[in-house]
């Protein structure tokens, strides 16, 4: 065996499946759901957190031990796990969920994240999520998680920077207005922002690979965890339809109906 | 017998219901360099729908924070005041502010967290909840609080904005915390017969933080703040470059007197800061004028937008989607069109 001077990191990467980004949700006429036979997909977000996990390794190489994606979801689910293990995670773990029920909230995800943390025999040294997820847009898991661990989280990263010898991460964070640098120790929670990188398509040996990759499998009542929700979701409706005014023939049409409205020149 | 004591305990509970303490929230006031943040403002008046006291937490160092204090007193709407300094608030970290606001809640004496959906707020009151064992729900855009069954109603945008859901956090939500959009919501205006309490909070120390702040670069304009201007000129991919961006957009945008906004395919390829994205999951803007330029109109890009007065589009594309949306669309070469516009629209 390899001596190693530090221990080597161990990567949670925790993915949704959500209604793909390009396809408009369809409200249904009872008001209290949504036309779900619909494609569905990695949450954009959750694409950019493993690529950064595959990327972490391609940089440290052997100094990244593990990556390990997880999912809280249905049993079509595990076709995003199966995207993840493509894309170049390791093994997997599906809390599966009925089909019928509904989406986990926040904090029910956190804590099933922090009962699958503690049950990690090598431990677990980041987790990488996305800021938010496009379908609630909540945006708030991985806060949660950081705050049940007491762990240092960094959110909106845009650029992450592993020292694995002094077990931190320098990591560039995406605020109102600009940007902002921070020091970060390990065990660390981040959570990714659009910026952070470009996710890479799994080449079809790698789906057939991923196919041969381990699947755990757990029952929310294998973790102790309830997926009451905790907010009664009253209604969901369409939000107010615009209409388009209609299209002007040149600018000096289009002057005159900004200084109809009101708008001049400053 | 098992039914009896089911009715028994459900009338206890109603009764606990109904003398229910009416509402008492908490809004983080955040400020930059003693500058009060208007999107806090805006929080503040959503805590004020709920029909109870309204205390403000301001908290940084102690240069700035008096006079955020005592601009905050003036503030209609705000009962009192609390704050607190330390050198470790300098710059504000999650990691070293909850431990201040967890010791603040532990009293109950809060009833709700409110605070505008800004990255720091974003960061910060999610993390606190879990704490509290707390779900937590973000950019709402209506506040509505029944003090007799101790709950409060929200509504949302989700899947982008393409649908509204209305949420009601009952009472066994013991702190309902909760972030603003804050172009739902008017800012709260400052009054001279307004004074508020003002009382200062021991700092929670944080020994050994697990984070440090290294630095923080600020995009620097002259231009109003994107989230707050009332008039926005947004620019997308078909810019070109960052060079051909800058000088048809800002004539424009200054000529107007107009804040600068970007889609994401625009920030992606860098015409444009990233810190300028309007969208889903940039900033969302509501300005009495936003004037998309050159920019077709993804879901994603709407999100961000459609609230607001007047759009107008300018594309060379007439079956893009953004004019479904836009009340004034010409069809045109941008680059022909703008540069005419700006001459035109000056005086």
């Amino acid at each position: 065996m390899r001596p190693s001077p530090v221990r080597l990191l161990n990567i949670l990467v925790p993915v949704k499946r959500a209604v793909d980004y390009a396809v408009k949700i369809r409200v249904n006429p009872q008001q209290t759901g949504f036309d779900l036979n619909v494609k569905h997909s990695m949450n954009p977000f959750d694409e950019i957190a493993v690529e950064e996990a595959i990327r972490i390794r391609e940089r440290l190489k052997d100094a990244v031990k593990s990556i390990k994606a997880v999912t809280i979801g249905p049993p079509k689910a595990l076709d995003t796990l199966r995207t993840a293990l493509a894309m170049g995670a390791d093994s997997s773990i599906h809390v599966e969920i009925p089909e019928s029920a509904p989406s986990p909230e926040p904090l029910a995800v956190a804590k099933t994240l922090q009962e699958i943390i503690k049950r990690q025999k090598d431990g677990v040294d980041l987790v990488i999520l996305g800021k938010q997820s496009i379908d609630d847009d909540l945006g708030m898991t991985g806060q949660m998680l950081a705050g049940l661990l007491g762990w240092p989280q960094a959110t909106f990263a845009s650029k992450v920077d592993i020292d694995v010898a002094k077990k931190e991460a320098v990591v560039t964070r995406e605020i109102d207005g600009g940007g902002e640098e921070i020091r970060c120790r390990l065990p660390l929670i981040v959570t990714t922002d659009l910026r952070l990188n470009e996710p890479r398509y799994a080449s079809l040996p790698n789906i057939m690979k991923a196919k041969k990759k381990p699947v755990e499998k757990f029952s929310p009542g294998d973790l102790g965890i309830d997926y009451t929700p905790r907010f009664e979701t009253l209604k969901v409706a369409e939000p107010p339809q615009r209409v388009g005014g209609g299209k002007v023939q040149d600018v000096d049409e289009l002057v005159a109906k900004l200084k109809e409205a009101g708008i001049t020149a400053a | 017998m098992l039914r009896a004591r089911a009715v028994l305990s459900s009338r206890t509970l109603s009764r606990s219901y109904a003398t229910a303490s009416p509402p008492h929230a908490l809004v983080f006031l955040e400020h930059r360099q003693g500058v009060l943040d208007s999107g806090s403002l805006s929080a503040l008046t959503a805590a004020e729908q709920l029909g109870g006291k309204v205390t403000g937490l301001v908290v940084g160092a102690s240069d700035h924070v008096q006079g955020v204090v005592e601009k905050a007193k003036k503030l209609k709407g705000l009962t009192s005041v609390l704050h607190s300094t330390s050198a470790q608030y300098t710059e504000l970290l999650p990691e070293t502010v909850s431990p201040l606001l967890e010791k603040l809640l532990s009293d109950n004496l809060f009833t709700h967290v409110v605070s505008s959906t800004s990255s720091f707020a974003k960061s910060l009151l999610p993390r606190v909840a879990a704490k509290l064992d707390a779900p937590a729900i973000s950019d709402v855009t209506s506040v509505e609080h029944d003090s007799s069954s101790n709950s409060t109603t929200f509504t949302r945008p989700i899947y982008a904005g393409n649908a509204i859901a209305t949420v009601r956090a009952p009472s066994s939500i013991p702190i309902k915390f909760f972030t603003v959009r804050s172009t739902a919501f008017a800012a709260a205006p400052s009054q001279d017969s307004a004074e508020a309490d003002a009382s200062s909070l021991e700092p929670v120390e944080v020994t050994d933080s697990p984070i440090q702040h290294i630095s923080t670069t600020l995009t620097k304009s002259d231009r109003p703040d994107l989230g707050v201007a009332s008039r926005v000129v947004s620019g997308g991919r078909a810019l070109k470059n960052a060079e051909t961006f800058a000088s048809t957009l800002y004539p424009l945008a200054d000529a107007l007197g107009a804040a600068v906004g970007a889609s994401r395919a625009a920030v992606d390829a860098g015409y444009a800061d990233n810190s300028l994205q309007v969208g889903q999951t940039g900033k969302v803007v509501a300005p009495e004028l936003y004037m998309a330029v050159g920019i077709s109109g993804a879901i994603q890009h709407l999100a961000g937008m459609k609230d607001s007065k007047l759009i107008v589009a300018i594309n060379k594309d007439p079956d893009a989607p953004i004019f479904q949306v836009a009340d004034l669309g010409l069809v045109a070469d941008l680059f022909e069109a703008v540069p005419e516009l700006v001459q035109k629209i000056k005086p």
